[in-house]
């Protein structure tokens, strides 16, 4: 308990204090997340509607590939990134390993199937009560997608917050490719696990506060600017 | 628009887990004034009406109208018997059509303040469409049907479980469509409503084409005796 109350005391000093290693660990973690989250929403969300409106051979088996990966083990995706980046690994030459970059590839593959999966469950729904209205006025599949989109544009948001909250708690994929570094990859989750290791739980749990109210402000942000509670029922 | 329009229904069969549901139906049609379908619920109108569109493929068959098939789908619009409402206010789905044939934003805009009036949801234009009540929604739906001013519209059950007012709105909004030019193939079972408004008549009965022609002789001499039988509102299998 008491080592809870010294996490909230060491959460408040930090922020209060503008503490410049706080603010650049915070400012990484949410440049990876957001980037990989943009990334990620630019495949996933056009990939989920196109599988809720697209009748193909193996629909049904992409679809439950796609669930699949949901799954993935983030320690075995940044494995293979690794293994991918490292100098003797096929994509070596780019020089990305221990980068910020690595660590947005790591996350983009974990996070993708999440977001278009979501995506797809919420688009089937969407097409099934649109599908007539857009056959009968001759859309271009294109349309159908851009209007599936700007309709659910609500759920999708909170496809792609589900996809920021997987991201921003990461630890295990973006430890192994970024390596954290101090001032280069160190990120929120990175920290936490290392002061944790050190047996500074008091700022472990600081910056574990950090993170809870660093993720809490995005969705509030995110929420407001949406509007989704006043327009949900469109 | 005074172009006459015809369809050409060669065999056409809609099939569904292996039962027929509708055909086989051989048909020449000329699309002209306010075509009725009647029959019985089950009867296979709305299958009819949805492969005449396209929105339904038929099973087997060919449809072909007098201009190319693309070309009359362009031309053509269609209003659901449960009016379905893109999750946008009025303004936007009465937008929406003109925006999908690239219409510029200040004709839009024009036509959208024209049809809203002309379906008295004036001002309800930055309304929720879900939200709207039954019969402001079927006239939501019809005007955004009518707003691209179509050579044929296809009503499915339009004035099913309105009230008076509403079915009156609707008719009329239907008549200044007829008057405008606009060919209408709609179905009913509510013979008043086809005597109000039929110019001729098609009846449907188990999937089938029982009986087709100008509404005048269909209701003074009906030719079959499921005809007969069905206007005079007995119960027909």
């Amino acid at each position: 308990m008491n080592e809870i109350w010294a996490g909230i005391q060491e959460a408040v000093r930090l922020i209060f204090t503008l503490d410049a290693d706080l603010i650049g660990i915070t400012l990484r973690s949410l440049e990876v997340s957001l980037t990989a989250l943009v990334i990620a929403s630019a495949l996933a969300l056009p990939l989920g509607t196109w599988l809720a409106i697209r009748r193909f051979k193996y629909r049904r088996s992409a679809i439950a590939v796609l669930n699949a990966l949901m799954g993935l083990p983030p320690v075995v995706v940044g494995l293979v990134v690794y293994l991918l980046l490292s100098r003797s690994g096929p994509f070596g030459v780019l020089g990305l390993l221990f980068t910020p970059s690595a660590m947005i590839i790591a996350q983009v593959i974990i996070i993708t199937p999440l977001i278009a999966s979501i995506t797809h469950q919420a688009m089937r729904e969407l097409w099934s009560e649109y599908h007539d209205l857009l056959i009968s006025l001759n859309t271009s599949k294109r349309q159908r997608v851009a209007a599936l989109i700007w309709d659910g544009r609500r759920t999708l948001m909170t496809a792609a917050l589900a996809g920021f909250g997987r991201a921003i708690g990461e630890v295990g994929a973006i430890m192994i490719v970024g390596g954290n570094i101090d001032h280069v990859t160190r990120v929120l989750t990175t920290a936490i696990a290392l002061e944790t290791g050190k047996g500074d739980f008091a700022l472990a749990l600081g910056l574990g506060f950090v993170l809870i109210a660093l993720t809490l402000v995005v969705n509030f942000a995110t929420h407001a600017l949406s509007r989704t509670e006043r327009e949900g029922t469109w | 628009m005074s172009q006459s329009i015809r369809v050409h229904l060669n065999s056409i069969l809609v099939k569904r887990r292996g039962k027929t549901v509708l055909g086989p139906i051989d048909l020449d049609l000329k699309v002209d004034g306010f075509n009725v379908l009647l029959g019985p619920n089950g009867s296979g109108k709305t299958t009819f009406l949805k492969v005449l569109h396209g929105v339904e493929r038929a099973s087997s068959g060919v449809i072909q109208w007098s201009i190319p098939n693309a070309q009359a789908r362009q031309a053509q619009s269609y209003v659901f018997q449960s009016p379905i409402m893109l999750r946008r206010s009025v303004r936007q789905n009465l937008a929406y059509p003109l925006q999908l044939i690239g219409m510029d934003k200040v004709e839009i805009s024009s036509r959208v303040s024209e049809w809203a009036h002309k379906i008295g949801l004036q001002d309800a234009l930055d309304f929720p469409a879900p939200r709207l009540s039954g019969g402001e929604k079927q006239k939501l739906a019809l005007g955004r049907a009518l707003i691209r001013i179509p050579d044929v519209l296809f009503l499915d059950e339009p004035c099913a479980n309105l009230d008076g007012r509403s079915t009156r709105e609707i008719e009329d909004l239907l008549h200044d469509a007829t008057q405008a030019g606009t060919r209408i193939i709609m179905t009913t079972h509510d013979l008043g409503q086809a005597r109000r408004l039929a110019d001729s008549v098609l009846f449907l009965l188990n999937g089938t084409l029982h009986e087709q022609g100008p509404a005048s002789n269909f209701f003074a001499m009906p030719r079959t005796i499921e005809a007969k039988a069905f206007l005079n509102g007995d119960i027909i299998e």
